[in-house]
């Protein structure tokens, strides 16, 4: 009973802050609905028995990302606002039905066949308390090479960040 | 009230995902739709997370790990190529970007 009451509560948020997101004119205010958003994900996450993945989204999304985004909102100082120039050939409202007819297929896909524990996949690592040490372990045996291409994948976007940026490009 | 299924969270990301689906239809200014972006990834990793407590394994939050870092890396060099193509353009409105299109 107390998780459906959280669930329904954070899903609402999600849902809630994440129009917010799209719908709001000012570019810095949806990034701060964006935070709220992150956080409460962080919520769900903490919901779902992943402590290390609400820090890790907590650290990462609404504390590294999001002031990426605020960076650039103020170096990208708008004489006037982006929507003002139209292209007559976006078709926006057309966009929009056909997404909302994805998300009614998506919501019928779910609905129609429940997903039930398949027999032939016994847990690697039965899930316990402690999420951290069983999530570093497998990051580190199972997921090991994954894990450095990462890490690479990291390195590389950071200097072509820092070459995109760089003034006399 | 009935319990909550890995069904409630398939439609809490399907209903995010394509929130961030709109965003990216409908808006102009290029930072809000990275954003939707954004929004879409983490749309994914409620998927993943929701289906790694369904399995009691923790491989699919290993795997939110890897879609995070790739967030992380997509949001660093996309708002470089934004820095870069307003200092050349002085815009951020995607409609007004049509330096490829033929």
């Amino acid at each position: 009973m107390g998780q459906a009451i959280a669930f329904y509560t954070i899903a609402a948020c999600i849902l809630g802050f994440g129009v917010l997101v799209i719908t709001a004119k000012n570019t810095v205010h949806s990034i701060m609905f964006l935070v709220v958003n992150f956080l409460f994900v962080a919520g769900l996450y903490v919901l779902l028995g992943a402590q290390f993945l609400a820090v890790i989204q907590v650290v990462v999304y609404a504390g590294g990302i999001v002031v990426l985004y605020l960076f650039v909102v103020m170096l990208v100082n708008l004489k006037r606002p982006p929507e003002a120039h139209q292209d007559r050939r976006r078709r926006g409202r057309l966009g929009v039905t056909c997404s909302l007819v994805v998300l009614a297929e998506l919501v019928a896909i779910a609905a129609y066949k429940y997903v039930s524990p398949a027999a032939g996949l016994p847990p690697a690592l039965p899930m316990g308390p402690d999420n951290v040490a069983q999530v570093g372990m497998l990051l580190y045996t199972d997921y090991l090479i994954p894990f450095e291409l990462a890490s690479m994948l990291l390195l590389v976007a950071m200097v072509g960040a820092i070459v995109l940026a760089r003034r006399d490009l | 009230m009935t319990p909550i299924t890995p069904v409630h969270y398939m439609v809490l990301s399907a209903a995010l995902f394509i929130i961030g689906v709109i965003g990216v239809m409908t808006r102009r200014n290029i930072i809000v739709i990275l954003m939707s972006i954004e929004l879409m990834l983490n749309a994914v990793n409620i998927n993943l997370v929701a289906f790694s407590n369904l399995w009691q394994n923790a491989a699919g939050q290993v795997f939110v790990i890897f879609v995070i870092c790739v967030a992380a890396a997509e949001a660093a060099v996309g708002l470089g190529i934004i820095l870069a193509f307003y200092r050349n353009k002085e815009t951020v409105n995607i409609d007004e970007m049509t330096l490829m299109r033929w």
